[in-house]
């Protein structure tokens, strides 16, 4: 790990804050997991600092042959939240990343992975979805590099982000670097707003719009965290995202909204007189 | 329970109900047949409060309530209902999860309990039942994967559930089969034809009429009703067509 304070022309740095970043460099060394061959693990990071800090959490990955990591990764807090992961796949193993970044004010939230698929017949699947207010960042780079050598490496990457403010941003950077000729790595990535026409919809059968856009936004990170296997695991960092959600939706609400909200009991007369 | 005056509305700064006015009484099925680009949708959305639909003159109440003045999901609350011409599809919220949420939310607009899960299942067993939906559809994601009959079954199984005072029903008949047709005609009568309710069918053809009987017609041309008549109406506009009719 280098010991110069990174600059934008690192890459894996190119949207962070790097105001932030001084302020806590140089950071720990990172956290090594080393699978060994034939076996799993599987780790839940929930990034909930305080919206002043500065959070950077770093991962170093080594699947030996046959090896399974399932990583999931909540990431929300923070001035910067920045989590990043680095994957060594040996022959015949797979990586597994599901996460969602949900940032609002002036949140900067980052996720960084890169596989190294060195070896044939490896797997990665990562699916990321990022839910932004206020005038947050938030960036997910994944880079995969494919050796020469290493034949029949499936990698997937699925990027989405939704923003609830003209002011928030996303970046969603895919990154191949593939060296082999048999293999396949598919990338997809969008950025959007909330559907209209399902807002209205909802609407019209009497859900409030705040409630609409939780309900829209909870389907959106779907089914990211379902693969959690602990199921009081799997609750905690649901009730998490959602609490997140929530913050952000209510500091996000129009003003338009917040009327409609506050006058949601007509004044005066009941049902029986309609 | 409705009234319109002289409503006038415009999307996009063109004008497309031009001084509209009608009134519906509780008990009333009214048919509103026009040509296309009339403004029988508009008519839906305005009433239903989509974004987008300025009003610019005119009022509606309905009850006693200033409609106008409601957010969409009050308008609901207050006990309208507006079936999609195009019913949206939400990825990823189950038909169960939507039609509780939209449920218990009007009930708590009205100061009602809202119902437990059981209580909730029960009755939405029972409307997809008496709208021969399969059950396990409650289940799928809301409209996606449906076909256009399912999507409109599907309106109904959810006017079934929210027991609307007032529901207005855009092209409820356009997609649907013959046998659809009579499900989805059989679905609101009974669950609209009371005393206390009303229904407002926006509609092309006679043919929804022959299972839904109204007791009113219009004939909407030109962002205003141009015509009023018993049913006798809609079968002299599926004669002679729109043309001579709303001349």
């Amino acid at each position: 790990m280098s010991v110069a304070l990174p600059t934008r022309r690192d890459e894996a740095w190119r949207y962070s804050d790097l105001e932030a970043v001084a302020s806590v460099w140089p950071v720990a060394a990172a956290d090594v997991i080393d699978v060994p061959a034939g076996t799993q693990v599987s780790r839940v990071i929930v990034q909930d600092a305080a919206t002043d800090a500065v959070a950077i959490r770093d991962y170093r990955v080594i699947l030996r042959e046959g090896a399974t990591a399932t990583f999931h990764v909540l990431n929300t807090g923070g001035q910067l939240g920045r989590v990043t992961i680095d994957v060594t796949c040996h022959e015949g193993s797979h990586f597994e990343l599901g996460a969602a970044m949900l940032g609002g004010g002036a949140q900067t939230l980052e996720i960084v992975t890169t596989l190294n698929h060195i070896e044939p017949n490896s797997t990665s699947n990562q699916v990321v979805r990022s839910v932004l207010g206020g005038r947050a960042t938030g960036s997910y780079l994944g880079k995969v590099a494919v050796a020469r050598h290493a034949q029949k490496t499936d990698a997937s990457q699925s990027v989405k982000a939704m923003l609830l403010t003209r002011t928030a941003t996303a970046n969603a950077k895919p990154e191949l670097e593939i060296y082999a000729d048999d293999v396949k790595c598919a990338h997809g990535a969008t950025v959007g707003e909330l559907d209209a026409n399902a807002l209205f919809y909802l609407a019209s059968r009497g859900i409030a719009p705040a409630e609409a856009k939780a309900l829209l936004l909870r389907a959106f990170i779907g089914s990211v965290f379902e693969g959690i296997a602990d199921d009081a695991e799997r609750a905690r960092v649901e009730a998490a995202a959602q609490g997140a959600l929530e913050r952000m939706l209510d500091s996000s609400l129009s003003q338009r909204e917040r009327e409609g909200v506050r006058s949601a009991k007509p004044s005066g007369k009941g049902e029986g007189d309609l | 329970m409705l009234k319109i005056t002289d409503l006038h509305a415009e999307i996009d700064g063109k004008e497309i109900l031009k001084g509209l006015s009608l009134t519906v009484k509780a008990g009333e099925i009214h048919a509103i047949m026009g040509p296309n680009g009339a403004g029988k949708s508009t008519l839906g959305y305005v009433l239903g409060g989509r974004p987008g639909y300025e009003v610019t003159a005119g009022s509606v109440t309905f009850g006693t309530l200033d409609l106008l003045a409601l957010a969409p999901h009050e308008r609901a609350a207050a006990g309208l209902f507006l079936g999609f011409q195009y019913p949206v599809e939400i990825p990823g919220v189950s038909n169960v999860q939507f039609l509780r949420e939209s449920l218990n939310a009007q009930r708590r607009g009205r100061d009602e309990k809202p119902l437990s899960g059981a209580e909730f299942l029960k009755l939405a067993r029972a409307q997809a039942d008496a709208l021969s939906m399969d059950q396990e559809m409650l289940k799928r994601p809301v409209n996606v994967g449906f076909s256009g009959g399912e999507k409109k079954r599907n309106e109904m199984v959810q006017m079934g559930i929210i027991n609307p005072m007032l529901a207005i029903l855009d092209e409820t008949d356009s997609g649907l089969d013959i046998d659809a047709l009579r499900v989805v005609g059989d679905g609101i009568n009974r669950i609209m034809r009371k005393p206390d309710k009303a229904v407002i069918l926006i509609t092309h053809y006679q043919r929804l009429l022959d299972y839904v009987a109204p007791d009113f017609v219009h004939v909407l041309a030109g962002g205003r009703i141009v015509r009023s008549g018993g049913p006798e109406l809609a079968l002299e506009l599926e004669r002679e067509g729109y043309a001579g009719v709303a001349a």
